[in-house]
């Protein structure tokens, strides 16, 4: 038997926050309150000043492996994401081969269960994720897989994408769109407008991507299939979304750290650590997602974690493959902008861990084969998935330090507020304060 | 940017009128040099420029290597293009080979844009002079069309560039004709001609106009014939068919049905109205043949010119503040 105590900590509950100490035992929640029994010998963590809830559950990471193995391995970026304050993590499937096979996916799931936190799959929606035809969602659903998605390209073919709804419906999953039309982006490798323009870049309209959120949120609506939209960007779609869901399509949706945190202008040195899809947008567009991210419906903040290796980002800049590294900083940014001291901690938790967690299908209540249980509350009974964060610690990000075996981040050299003290899963601390355990 | 000395060419964007009227000054101190039995000043004796084309341009490669070896610069020239970048080297290592020869400078064509910028990175200690990098700006370029521009307006007022200054430019109407939208040309231009005072006009299909036309300093033509006749400058583009400009128009015969000079829209021109063109032109496109023979095209003068602007733009970024040996 082994016990943690997380002592003096602010232990933030789905909707109050309460001064109370948490003991586990093993892998469980085994009492949370004032002067609790502690056994003899069991191991302590002073969460002054912390808020403590369940640990943090990213939909959308890019884990490179099978197939990219010098970017990122399912082992590292496990590590990264437990550094992060990340329990567990939907790794997405465009690997290689990609994860469209029961095959495929088994050893993704058996990696997964060696590494320090939980991986679950996303399954491609389309075999090859060529969008030519439907990849085996019953047999993957068997495995666990609830998430589907051909991210990175999406489903480009309407026709396709209405009978994959279709067939996903009864099987209890969702299907997860990278919304842009390839017709309406080709060849673009930042936002479309005045500083593409002016630095001779063809651009990504935002058009490229509310169009295909609009199509899409149509034939869910048409299906009543169940969809979820990756890494919205720009205010029109989060306006199309928030209306489509209030008129009870079942649509859930995320946006990125860094889509709120970095506008297009961070493009004009040709950096092309910034390049990713969809592209940075405006700044009137991160400020709608700012918005959105302290006061609107919105089910999960979601890192779209894409590490490449150096030798890929010193190509020039619309050569340069798209994607940043986001599980290490994603927690930071989102305390950022919730307000810093005036963050809400029940938004913070919503966002980070609760909402991913409903959307992955993750939590204690959800029936799914080989899978931990997250986003719960901190109750006697739940498992402990736990973070212990430190809204008060600060550091300066090092791209030369992070476990991601890549380095492209685009805060490099910045200063961030607010990092997991202990990040713990299964009852054992697995990392804190930037480093593992 | 307040002066050239000392600093990179990438671009036109930031340059003030007493920046460019300082480099077309210099330039213009350098005609004389072309036109000697002996054409070679010492200026640059001793120090090594690297000519790295990503990108094969055999005009602009021989102009601005004939500008290097006119200031007695040795001259490294790589023909990039056909050589380790097609077996898959990164742009970082490519100029760290070059760089580990032992360069003051690198004048450099890359068909991505910003590749110019990314390379002045990578060797801060480098002086870097854009050559053309893909869509984004093509700086000599730009300063050798207002050099020309200027040396003929100065000729017909009798007086001279370095007198006249930039106020010549002062309300000049230029209109600029063509695929702005992929032009790199077209961008320096726009960022030359109104530096110096100029007022520019843009003439193009809709489809080729850039995206955010609204916010560049100029208006926009609505018709072409009115603007033929409005115009001091004519500065046509090269339709960029290389650069997938094809599927922007209907055909290139639409195009010169809507946008080409012809002989019959030539002849709304008023006689002195000047005629650029950057080359290579594709006659019967962009321009009928005729019209390019026209006394008043210019396309001769502007590549002469690109010496004299070239050994400028070299001899101020080398020699930087250290300046005044010529």
């Amino acid at each position: 038997m082994t016990a943690l105590v997380v002592r003096n900590g602010r232990v933030v509950h789905p909707n109050a926050i309460v001064a109370e100490d948490v003991l586990m035992v093993d892998d469980q929640i085994v009492a949370v309150g004032t002067n609790l029994e502690v056994p003899a010998g069991a191991l302590e963590i002073d969460a002054t000043d912390c808020w403590v809830g369940p640990s943090f559950v990213d939909l959308h990471a890019h884990l490179r492996e099978p197939g990219f193995e010098h970017a990122e391995t399912i082992h590292s970026g496990a590590n990264a994401a437990a550094v992060g304050g990340y329990g567990a993590v939907v790794a997405m499937p465009n690997t290689e081969p990609a994860l469209d096979s029961v095959a495929v996916v088994a050893y993704v799931l058996d990696r997964g269960a060696n590494s320090l936190i939980d991986v679950a799959v996303a399954g491609a929606i389309t075999v090859a994720r060529a969008g030519e035809r439907l990849a085996p969602m019953a047999e993957l659903a068997a495995l666990g897989v609830r998430l589907f998605s051909d991210d990175g390209t999406g489903v480009q073919d309407a026709a396709l994408m209405r009978r994959a709804l279709e067939y996903a419906r009864p099987l209890g999953v969702r299907l997860a769109q990278h919304c842009e039309d390839a017709w309406l982006a080709a060849g673009g490798s930042m936002n479309e407008g005045s500083v593409s323009s002016r630095l001779g870049l063809t651009g990504r309209p935002a058009l490229a991507e509310e169009l295909m959120v609009l199509r899409d949120l149509e034939l869910a609506r048409a299906t009543g299939g169940r969809l979820h939209l990756l890494h919205l960007s720009t205010a029109r779609s989060l306006s199309l979304v928030t209306q489509a869901r209030a008129e009870g399509v079942d649509v859930t949706f995320e946006i990125a750290p860094h889509h709120f945190t970095l506008d297009e202008s961070a493009c004009a040195t040709y950096d092309s650590v910034m390049k990713v899809h969809p592209p940075l947008r405006t700044q009137s567009d991160v400020e709608a997602l700012r918005a959105l991210l302290r006061d609107g419906e919105l089910d999960a903040v979601a890192t779209d974690h894409a590490p490449h290796v150096p030798e890929s980002k010193d190509l020039p800049f619309d050569e340069a493959p798209a994607g940043m590294l986001g599980l290490e900083h994603a927690a930071s940014l989102t305390y950022e902008a919730l307000g810093g001291a005036d963050a809400d901690p029940l938004r913070f938790f919503a966002v980070l861990s609760r909402g991913p967690a409903r959307v992955a299908q993750l939590r204690a209540r959800d029936v799914r084969p080989r899978h931990g249980a997250h986003g719960g509350d901190v109750v006697a009974g739940e498992m402990a998935n736990l973070v212990v964060f430190d809204p008060t610690r600060t550091y300066v990000v090092d791209r030369d330090a992070l476990q991601s075996r890549s380095t492209n981040t685009p805060y490099h050299g910045r200063t961030l507020q607010g990092q997991a003290r202990a990040t713990i899963v299964r009852g054992r601390v697995v990392a804190g304060e930037g480093v593992l355990s | 940017m307040k002066t050239l000395r000392g600093a990179n060419l990438l671009g036109l964007e930031d340059f003030t009128r007493e920046a460019i009227v300082e480099i077309l000054d210099t330039a213009e101190s350098f005609v004389e040099v072309n036109q000697r039995s002996v054409k070679k000043v010492p200026a640059l004796k001793g120090r090594v420029v690297a000519s790295l084309f990503f990108e094969e341009s055999t005009r602009t490669r021989l102009s601005f290597e004939t500008a290097a070896k006119r200031l007695s610069a040795d001259v490294l020239s790589l023909a990039v293009a056909s050589s380790s970048v097609k077996k898959g080297e990164s742009l970082r290592d490519t100029i760290a080979t070059i760089d580990a020869l032992g360069i003051d400078a690198v004048v450099m064509r890359h068909q991505s844009s910003g590749a110019a910028m990314q390379v002045s990175r990578y060797v801060p200690h480098v002086k870097v002079i854009n050559a053309g990098d893909g869509q984004h700006q093509h700086p000599t370029q730009g300063l050798l069309d207002v050099f020309t521009v200027r040396q003929l307006l100065a000729e017909r007022h009798h007086t001279t560039g370095p007198e006249s200054g930039a106020a010549l430019f002062d309300g000049l109407r230029v209109l600029i004709v063509g695929d702005v939208r992929h032009s790199r040309v077209a961008r320096s231009d726009v960022d030359a001609y109104v530096a110096l005072g100029a007022r520019v006009r843009l003439a193009a299909p809709a489809t080729l106009l850039p995206v955010d036309v609204d916010h560049w300093p100029v208006d926009v033509a609505t018709d072409f014939e009115e603007a033929l006749e409005w115009a001091d400058v004519v500065g046509l583009l090269r339709l960029q068919r290389e650069r997938g400009s094809g599927s922007f128009v209907p055909s290139l015969a639409e195009f010169t049905f809507s946008h080409g000079l012809t002989v019959e829209r030539a002849r709304r021109l008023r006689p002195e109205t000047i005629v650029t063109h950057p080359g290579p032109m594709n006659r019967g496109v962009e321009i009928d043949s005729r019209v390019a023979d026209r006394p008043s095209a210019v396309m001769t003068r502007q590549v002469a010119n690109g010496v004299p602007v070239r050994m400028a733009v070299l001899f101020l970024s080398l020699l930087g503040s250290s300046g005044g040996e010529q």
